[in-house]
């Protein structure tokens, strides 16, 4: 496959740019797979990267049941930071931001990660405390934060009203690595990447039917057909109960509609990622101009991948409040995902109760910023048929023995 | 050039002169005008810039599917970017300004990227801008950034008012043109309350506009029948300039009212948010007009033909003296007879079908204008605007075949249903091959909890085109949706002649060569082209979603009103598939953009959360206290004296407290009645404790678990009579609480026979605690407080001072201490009283920081710091409060498991530092291991850190791996940025561990 570069384009350019190649091969289903991956979001696709990449795994089929990148990976607000506070948390999400920082040069494939910093307010003495732990325990953990006082944060956001009637800003934990990227991006980089090394990316491909022999995963019945596979990774997201049903064993996952919305584009006025939990929201601006909202989750279980307006309501409210001057923009759309809730709030990466069949879903709201850890984890695990230290906390296990890993006190709103 | 025409017009009123500036440039229209029309009639026609190139842009519509003129209106502290002139009323004194250009429209430098544009096709950015790495950050995403956006972000928060209404009808029909009006009276016709709603200020939409020059008169008096007869029912409610923005489940239908955009100065609410609750909803938002693809079809100038015919009708105003027409169907004839009334001069209409026979075209001949069949525009000619048009055949590569000179091109492509509100609830549409559109499917209509659809469509949204078919259409929908019959003395709606059938023609001329195709716009805004959406799917990326996400097809602030069923079409013929195979793109909410501040209505500033107050909220206030919001309670933090810190006003309370006797108002406390046969049943469920077992008059100190056994709340439960029991709970978690208790009872033992209330405002609670607490009440006179008669951990009902109480000895200070409840009316005043009392005994009030810091020097727990949902009641040193003769309590189970048995839990100690300095709050003790991933492997961390002005040094309460063992142990706690803090290991108890102060 060709190479990107600016080059590329000056030579396609004068050629009317007639000779691009396919971005991603799409092919028939082949009868078997070593591996079968149901599921092309970002964290299916870069399970299926890391497989090829680190363990030479190729014979390998990514089924979607819609479009590749259709489903959170293309509705969260593109948020990326590590500072969480429970150490396998820590460990995974850092690792990720790791890996985005080089995935433009790893993919050759501009996903646009841009470290801008993303800062959480402390509204509360509460709050406060709360984020002087996490700046601690991320101290320990190798994930680069601070807890700084407001003139700082209104240094670092100067649109932010920092003395609100209500809820003054008091400090907040200032993660300057994090930031954002380009959603889609990320699954058309995974995606070319995948194609490229002979693995095949099959859309329009719903999963019916999971067939087992003696205990162990033989393949999928799918609207395409049977396909045979050694091993079969459910990367899923909202629908992972769904699929697990089809193999016969139960996830403790409930699904629950979160919405996003955002403003008509203006010039640039805020260069970081704010997120405000006393009051629930979170804002951060595109690099088209669009101002980029997103608050708290729906109170009820759903698979309508649309809202009710009550949140968006809570959610402009709150950030009106907090970046006064945004009073006169626009809503310019509203949209929801569904997204996949553990007790713990914390993912699962794990074997299941069949053989050969592993679980990656529960990140709930929070999953965007995951993609290449989790794939690079979950990539380790279906190799090796075992967990790896970024994944070993994150096993179905957990749930029986109450070892949870609860963020509840670090994110106490959805991001 | 674009000019006032000398007559005509019949929205603007010639005698109302209004004045407005552009671009500092001061201009005259009229009272009725759209800024966009006043533009166009003071000859302005270039108005903005494009997104990516910076092209030049006029304006295109006549309505809110404007992709082009895009301005920024208003004085700095009113900055609105992003509004369409074409649905901002003109008021005098209007100011606004262009957009994303610099330093000015004409002379913009980033049309620099025209130069290059070969090169920054679709999705170039994915492609480059790799390498180096840190380029991106620090010299490509800046640059990108300034260039992109398109108007100024605003500088002052928003002074105007907005505000919220609700509203419930049985039908609500969105759009007031012909078959809105007629839907709206059938159903009210019906009797049933009806709400029609309209965004702009006229009703009648097209009826008058489309109407041939002898049935102008007939249509307008068609309109002001329906109007009358509308305005006469007293169930119907007719709003205009009131957007029907979304469509939500259960009927839940969002409504954007302009009220003060277009006479600013009225004093009132600037945007009014309806939310209604409908139980029908008719869609009637008729249709709208596509472009056609030809090269430099986005010069200003180039309009679509509804669009002009609105200018020269309602307005008065051409978009230029010589106009073409360019179209694929028979409606925008009724464009070239418009002009020709108006005396423009219309040298051809330019038709890509082979042949023109129907009624209109034939009017149009008999006019004099000639009609060129068979023909497509090879190029249209102009820099910053039309000045001519390349003609060739339609079925050729674009070999031009004759060249008209012109100032304007009116095109249309044909129309659209707008099917918005029909899709933002689940709506599915179909294709009609014959008319190339998509059209609501009746069968497949949104659905509401009872299966029924609630969602209908009529009129051109729903495909009938003609005004007659239209009116017809929406009769029958309007009085099914009311449950009604068709009443039979609709007004008439004239009829029209009938249409030929138009030829789908994406893209003109056919055959059109790459180099044009790389000239021809879909969408205007952003900057996308044909051979965009062609490369996206030479590229692969051919779902629809795909396209329009790799291109921004669609995703402008017009949301691809105008050019999503082209691109479609394009991409269609790219796929080598029908346009109904490729589907279209979701229908989000809202239909036009939606001011923030008309969603935030009220609720902002002081007002932006409900704020809470006790009944001693004044009081607090006048001392001067230094609030803490806790929930939505504010609460004093402390009350410092003049030149007094923060700090020092928290040792001064604290030790008022521990020396004299200190005063808390402790109202917000939650206070829960739980009451009925089974309400022992239910207490001993919820809590740890076994509370069934306490007696009227006496309480307990109790503990709450999650099903995952974690520490949820804590409090004090009294117990009142054998089927009653008070529990209190913390300020923070009074709703939860009670929302918990009620999950269990209404879900899982409903069949319990236990109800409760939340009372927790209708008590105010105080707390007088220190060694002088008797002696202070004491004095208002009234009940026996000796220790025989009031007991520690014992509660009693009496009077003090000639006030109703309810008096509980308990204590979270560790000193003697007594909390009062009283009617919350009362509070106040006995407050007061208490607050007299007190003086002659060194009194003093004191706020949360002082409580925290005299709980913690006792080792009191508290929840949110020693807990964080991961904390069990056995860490904490609390077993004692886990009955063990219990079957079972929410919680046990969980805390079982193998985990929360773990010998190697963190549990609480306490912590001295040994140079007597106080540790960070949240800071980690380390011990010289590394744990898996290679870090230094945590052993505990401290939950609560103060300075005790009692003890005269830091204390700490720490979570510690097996703590409790460890006692006398010292730990490391490291410091970013500083040496780290040893600590020894003490019990957590620091303050009277005998307890011997509390219990007197």
């Amino acid at each position: 496959m060709r190479r990107y570069s600016a080059f590329a384009i000056v030579r396609e350019g004068l050629k009317h740019h007639m000779g691009w190649e396919r971005a991603w091969r799409s092919p028939e289903p082949k009868s078997r797979y070593d591996v079968v991956i149901v599921g092309a979001g970002g964290h299916g696709l870069a399970t299926a990267y890391y497989l090829g990449k680190n363990f030479g795994i190729t014979n390998v089929a990514i089924l979607e049941k819609g479009w590749l990148g259709g489903g959170n990976t293309g509705r969260n607000t593109t948020i990326i930071r590590s500072n969480y506070l429970q150490d396998p948390s820590a460990a995974i999400y850092e690792k990720s931001r790791s890996l985005y920082e080089t995935l433009s040069q790893e993919l050759n494939y501009n996903v646009m990660f841009s470290p801008r910093g993303v800062m959480m307010l402390a509204q509360t003495q509460h709050e406060v405390r709360g984020y002087k732990r996490t700046a601690f325990a991320n101290a320990i953990q190798g994930v680069k934060t601070e807890f700084v006082g407001p003139e700082r944060v209104k240094a670092l956001c100067p649109i932010l009203n920092i003395d609100g009637p209500r809820y003054p800003v008091l400090g907040a934990l200032w993660q300057a690595r994090g930031g954002t990227a380009r959603h889609d991006a990320v699954a058309w980089g995974y995606a070319r990447a995948c194609s490229e090394m002979g693995m095949d990316i099959i859309q329009q491909c719903e999963v019916t039917g999971i067939r087992q022999e003696g205990g162990r995963v033989t393949g999928v019945d799918t609207t395409k057909g049977e396909i045979g596979c050694d091993k079969l990774a459910l990367v899923v997201a909202g629908h992972s109960g769904r699929l697990a049903e089809m193999a016969g064993f139960r996830l403790p996952i409930e699904s629950v509609p979160l919405q996003a919305l955002v403003s008509e584009p203006i010039k640039p006025c805020m260069d970081v990622v704010v997120m405000a939990n006393t009051v629930h929201g979170y804002m951060s601006q595109s690099d088209k101009g669009e101002m980029v909202i997103g608050g708290g989750t729906d109170g009820y279980n759903a698979y309508t991948q649309r809202g009710s307006f009550q949140h968006v309501e809570e959610t402009v409210r709150a950030l009106v409040e907090t970046f006064p001057i945004i009073g006169r923009l626009k809503m310019l759309r509203q949209w929801g995902g569904i997204v996949d809730m553990t007790g713990d709030r914390s993912p699962i990466l794990s074997k299941t109760p069949v053989g050969g069949v592993y679980a990656n879903c529960g990140w709930g709201t929070g999953g965007f910023k995951a993609i290449p850890g989790s794939g690079w984890a979950m990539a380790e695990l279906v190799a090796k048929d075992a967990p790896g230290p970024l994944s070993s906390h994150f096993g179905l296990d957990r749930f029986r023995a109450g070892r949870f890993i609860d963020e509840s006190v670090a994110a106490g709103v959805a991001h | 050039m674009s000019r006032r025409l000398t007559s005509g017009g019949r929205y603007i009123d010639r005698s109302a002169p209004q004045g407005f500036t552009f671009d500092g440039t001061t201009f005259e229209g009229y009272a009725g005008d759209t800024l966009a029309s006043a533009l166009l009639g003071a000859g302005v026609t270039l108005v903005g810039r494009s997104f990516k190139y910076h092209r030049p842009r006029g304006i295109l519509a006549a309505g809110p599917e404007e992709p082009n003129a895009l301005v920024a209106l208003g004085p700095k502290e009113r900055t609105e970017p992003n509004q369409r002139a074409t649905t901002t009323e003109l008021f005098d004194g209007l100011t606004a300004r262009s957009q994303n250009r610099w330093p000015s429209l004409k002379h913009d430098v980033g049309a620099l990227n025209q130069a290059v544009s070969k090169f920054l096709p679709a999705g170039f950015y994915y492609k480059t801008f790799i390498q180096p790495r840190h380029a991106w950050k620090h010299l490509f995403e800046p640059i990108i950034r300034r260039s992109a956006g398109l108007g100024p972000a605003p500088t002052h928060a928003d002074p105007d008012e907005y505000e919220h209404l609700y509203d419930t009808a049985d039908v609500l029909v969105a759009g007031g043109g012909v078959a809105g009006l007629t839907a709206a009276l059938a159903a009210g016709r019906a009797g049933k309350r009806v709400l029609l709603v309209e965004q702009m200020p006229h009703w009648g939409g097209r009826l008058v506009t489309d109407a041939l020059p002898d049935a102008k008169e007939e249509a307008g008096e068609t309109v002001a029948a329906l109007l009358s007869a509308l305005e006469a029912l007293p169930n119907v409610h007719l709003r205009t300039r009131t957007m029907c923005a979304g469509i939500y489940d259960h009927g839940y239908v969002l409504c954007h009212e302009r009220v003060s955009d277009h006479a600013p100065a009225a004093g009132i609410p600037r945007h009014r948010l309806w939310k209604v609750r409908a139980g029908q909803i008719v869609v009637a938002t008729g249709a709208i007009e596509r472009p056609i693809a030809f090269p430099m079809n986005d010069l200003p100038g180039v309009m679509l033909a509804g669009a002009v015919r609105d200018y020269v009708e309602c307005y008065g105003v051409t978009p230029g003296d010589t106009v073409v027409i360019v179209t694929n169907n028979d409606d925008a004839y009724r464009t070239a007879l418009s002009l020709k009334a108006a005396g423009i001069a219309v040298p051809a209409v330019v038709d890509a079908r082979g042949a023109a026979d129907g009624a209109l075209p034939a009017m149009a001949r008999a006019a004099g204008i000639d009609v060129r069949t068979g023909q497509g525009v090879a190029k249209v000619l102009g820099k910053t605007g039309v000045e001519g048009v390349q003609l060739c055949a339609q079925g050729s590569a674009g070999e031009v075949t004759d060249t008209i000179a012109c100032d304007a091109v009116a095109v249309s492509g044909g129309w659209s249903p707008a099917v918005n509100l029909w899709s933002h609830c689940g709506g599915k549409l179909r294709w009609r091959e014959d008319a190339a559109w998509f059209e609501p499917d009746a069968d497949k209509a949104p659905t509401g909890a009872d299966g029924r659809a609630f969602v209908a469509v009529c009129g051109a949204a729903n495909g009938r085109m003609g005004a007659r078919d239209a009116a017809t259409d929406a009769a029958g929908v309007g009085a099914a949706a009311a449950g009604g019959e068709v009443p039979g003395d609709l007004p008439g709606v004239p009829d029209a002649p009938e249409e030929a059938p138009l030829e789908p023609v994406w893209l003109m001329p056919a055959d059109a060569q790459i180099e044009a195709r790389e000239k021809m716009w879909l969408d205007f805004q952003n900057d996308v082209k044909v051979s965009d959406v062609e490369l996206a799917a030479r590229e692969g990326f051919e779902s629809v979603e795909h396209t329009k996400r790799y291109t921004t097809l669609g995703m402008a602030t017009d949301q691809g009103k105008t050019s999503n069923i082209n691109g479609l079409a394009i991409l269609a013929k790219a796929l080598d598939e029908g346009v109904p195979q490729v589907g279209t793109t979701t229908f989000r909410p809202p239909w036009t953009p939606l001011s923030f501040g008309s969603i935030v209505g009220e609720a902002k500033g002081s007002a932006f959360q409900p704020l809470r107050r006790t009944p001693m909220d004044s009081w607090h206030e006048a001392r001067g206290a230094t609030w803490e919001p806790v929930g939505h309670w504010r609460r004093p933090y402390c009350y410092p004296r003049r030149a007094e810190s923060a700090e020092e006003a928290v040792e001064r309370e604290v030790l008022a407290v521990r020396n004299h006797v200190g005063i808390l108002d402790a109202s917000t406390l939650g206070k829960i009645l739980v009451r009925g046969p089974d309400a022992g049943r239910f207490v001993d469920m919820l809590y740890t404790n076994m509370m069934s077992t306490l007696k009227p008059g006496r309480c307990r100190y109790g503990l709450m678990c999650s099903e995952n056994g974690f520490l949820m709340d804590d409090g004090v439960v009294a117990r009142i009579d054998e089927q009653t029991f008070l529990c209190h709970t913390t300020t923070g978690g009074a709703d939860r609480i009670h929302a918990w208790m009620e999950d269990w009872l209404q879900c899982e033992w409903w069949d319990w026979k236990v109800h409760t209330v939340n009372l927790t405002e209708a008590w105010g609670q105080i707390a007088v605690a220190g060694p002088k607490a008797r002696k202070v009440l004491e004095s208002l006179g009234g009940m026996d407080l000796s220790a025989e008669a009031l007991p520690f951990m014992g509660w009693a009902d009496g009077t003090l001072g000639g006030f109703d109480v309810r008096v509980y000895r308990i204590s979270f200070s560790g000193e003697l201490s007594f909390e009062i409840a009283v009617r919350a009316g009362q509070a106040r005043a006995l407050w007061d009283r208490l607050v007299a009392a007190g003086d002659a005994h060194g009194m003093a009030p004191y706020g949360t920081e002082a409580l925290h810091v005299l709980r913690a020097e006792k080792g009191f727990i508290m929840i949110g710091d020693e807990s964080d949902g991961t904390v069990i009641p056995q860490d904490l040193g609390l077993d004692w409060a886990i009955s063990k003769k219990k079957d079972d309590y929410l919680g046990k189970r969980a805390q079982a498991r193998m985990h929360m048995t773990d010998a190697g839990r963190w549990r609480l100690v306490g912590l001295e530092t040994l140079e007597g300095e106080v540790l960070p709050d949240g800071a980690y003790a380390v011990s010289n291991e590394k744990d898996e991933w290679g870090n230094t492997r945590t052993i505990g961390r401290v939950t609560s850190s103060y300075r005790s002005p009692t003890l005269n040094r830091g204390i700490a309460m720490a979570l510690v791996e097996k703590g409790p063992e460890r006692m006398g142990e010292v730990i490391d706690f490291p410091i970013p940025g500083a040496d780290p803090i040893a600590a020894r290991i003490v019990s957590p108890v620091f303050y009277d561990p005998e307890g011997e102060k509390q219990n007197v």
